[in-house]
């Protein structure tokens, strides 16, 4: 598949632009999740603005492809993505974490219908969207569906007995991403929890597995292409990613999980991101 | 205690504190957590004892299940994560592997009720009481400030069986001695009077005791007792006070069903009927804010106690 050169640069444009409404957001609530926002952006840019088929003015579309955002707390880089491609307006961006705000400090769809699960607590979505997958597939509706998941909620047992059953229902409707930065809340992931090896046990688990750079715009539409062709079998992209990307001193630190900046902290962040 | 200008302090520093204390004294006190161990205060801890400390991942059904295990080798285990997973994810573990076997686990809560206040729903867990006051064998304790979160710790290591320990995110208002002795199932008045009592647990005695003081200058003598045991309630209490004071408050930092208010109605319903009102969220879920902004949406503010109490007392 060959993407254009524009194309790509319009996408990398508008991931520049979510990381900074990502900053925005924590530094105005004073609180929320950066670190894992920021390592998930390009995927997330990648998905609804290119990959996922979907139409922000009529949200409830039967035959859009359906995003579960199961590592709820960095639900800001999905907050930007939705505003910025038109689901409400950008100004209520600002309202994120605030008194009752549509935007929660975790994703709820009670509040904001167009959120597809109600998340936050983690290892859940992934059940989620295999509900989806299945319910779609006897609709016989082609929609697809896409879940992003963080390397440390696959210490929950949940997912894997979700991994399972995408695999026994052969749901290659299903599109789980992992947004590997390999940091949690307490350090890394192999000091608190070993996950790996993670696409080994993916495959053993029957499922189709892409490793990319998760922050390559061209590999990250590239593995999404290449899974939308797969017969048979779920795809996990792997997606090898930095926590904090973006900004210097977030970068690779634990410590930027679910912290906001002070405001002189958020224009040098900002700064960095104009470019 | 000054009320009008309390000392404030966090009780999960309370939680963190009692534990290396414990662990000092007594080899077999381990801890474990689900990636969650500076929430929890558990950082001093871990650097003390790493052998006794088990870091299990984000895994908190996994976690109750090893902790039963533990505890079936003689260790005493403190489970600790946030209220709304150690209570909630794995409420069925809890159950049965360890209160259901009896097992001498301790299961620790913090960022309990509506504390968790910019997390939103997901994070705030406004239905442990009600969740697990059903279980057999289990305790369950809701201390109101740190300095009795880090007595309750020290007594649930004496205990032989399951207790559960919920508290708050936030720094609260230190309202009781730093000595003493915690005492399961025993209220405690913290202030007197017989026009009402008000029955609270938590950071909910704080308010209380506020509202208390205002109530006063309106001429309502409102008793405050401290019911820091959920689970076995202190009948005798509930029991004295309604025939003392024929009112009831109750007020807490959880659901309206279910939960406190639920436990009294039980007691005064069976053996001393009385005029009761339950304060605590109205059958809805919590939401994201700055914390002065929830607790007021929710009705959980001195201020809006004192209207409550104001009504129902009249009515
Ligand atoms: C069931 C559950 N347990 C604990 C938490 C608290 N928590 C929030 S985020 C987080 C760490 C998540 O790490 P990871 O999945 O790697 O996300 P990322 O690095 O992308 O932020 C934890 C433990 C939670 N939200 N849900
Ligand atoms: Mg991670």
């Amino acid at each position: 598949m060959k993407i254009s050169e524009k194309t790509i640069k319009r996408l990398e444009e508008t991931a520049r632009t979510i990381r900074q409404d990502v900053i925005k957001m924590v530094t105005q609530a004073e609180s929320g999740h950066p670190g894992g926002s920021l390592s998930e952006t390009d995927m997330i840019t990648a998905l609804f603005f290119n990959v996922m088929r979907h139409k922000p003015k009529n949200p409830q579309w039967e035959k859009r492809d359906r995003y579960v955002q199961s590592k709820g707390h960095s639900c800001e880089a999905l907050y930007s993505a939705m505003a910025r491609c038109g689901y409400f307006p950008t100004s209520e961006l600002n309202t994120f974490r605030q008194i009752r705000s549509r935007l929660q400090g975790h994703p709820s769809r009670a509040d904001l219908p167009m959120i597809e699960a109600s998340t936050g607590s983690l290892g859940q979505g992934l059940s989620i969207a295999i509900g989806m997958a299945l319910g779609l597939r006897i609709s016989d509706i082609r929609s697809r569906v896409y879940c992003m998941i963080g390397d440390g909620e696959l210490d929950e047992g949940q997912v894997w007995e979700a991994a399972m059953s995408a695999a026994h229902y052969e749901l290659d409707n299903l599109c789980a991403i992992i947004d590997n930065n390999g940091l949690q809340i307490d350090g890394w992931n192999e000091e608190i929890m070993n996950t790996a090896p993670l696409p080994d046990k993916f495959r053993a688990f029957g499922w189709h597995v892409i490793e990319i750079d998760g922050h390559d715009m061209s590999e990250i539409l590239g593995a999404f292409h290449d899974a939308e062709r797969m017969k048979d079998k779920p795809t996990v992209i792997i997606a090898e990613t930095m926590k904090g990307k973006g900004v210097k001193f977030m970068e690779n630190k634990v410590e930027w999980h679910g912290k906001a900046p002070t405001k002189e902290q958020a224009v040098i962040a900002l700064r960095e991101l104009n470019g | 205690m000054n009320i009008n200008n309390p000392i404030r302090k966090a009780m999960r520093d309370g939680y963190g504190e009692a534990i290396v204390e414990l662990a000092k004294r007594n080899k077999d006190i381990v801890a474990l957590t689900g990636d969650l161990a500076g929430s929890l205060k558990l950082d001093e801890f871990k650097l003390r004892f790493p052998d006794r400390f088990f870091e299990i991942g984000i895994a908190e059904q996994n976690m109750m299940g090893i902790a039963a295990g533990l505890a079936s080798t003689g260790k005493i285990p403190f489970v600790s994560s946030f209220a709304m997973f150690v209570a909630g994810r794995s409420w069925e573990q809890l159950r049965t592997a360890v209160c259901y076997a009896n097992f001498n686990v301790k299961i620790i809560g913090s960022h309990a009720g509506l504390s968790n206040s910019r997390d939103g729903a997901s994070h705030q867990n406004l239905e442990d009481f009600a969740a697990l006051r059903a279980i057999p064998n289990l305790i369950i304790i809701a201390p109101c400030d740190y300095n009795e979160t880090k007595k309750a710790v020290h007594e649930a290591a004496r205990i032989k069986g399951p207790v559960y320990i919920r508290f708050n995110r936030s720094e609260t208002p230190i309202l009781t001695e730093e000595k003493g002795r915690f005492r399961v199932g025993r209220a405690e008045t913290l202030r007197e009077g017989n026009d009402l009592a008000i029955i609270s647990c938590g950071a909910m005695v704080y308010e209380s005791l506020v509202a208390a003081q205002e109530l006063a200058k309106k001429g309502i003598h409102a008793r405050v007792i401290n019911m820091h045991t959920i689970k076995p309630i202190d009948k005798e209490a509930i029991i004295l006070a309604a025939k003392e004071t024929k009112k009831i408050v109750t007020v807490e930092e959880h659901q309206v069903n279910g939960g406190l208010g639920g436990a009294v109605a039980e007691v005064l319903s069976q053996n001393s009927p009385a005029r009761l009102k339950i304060i605590g969220v109205k059958d809805r879920f919590g939401q994201s804010g700055a914390l002065g902004d929830v607790m007021k949406e929710y009705g959980l503010t001195s201020e809006s106690i004192i209207k409550e109490i104001h009504d129902f007392y009249w009515k």
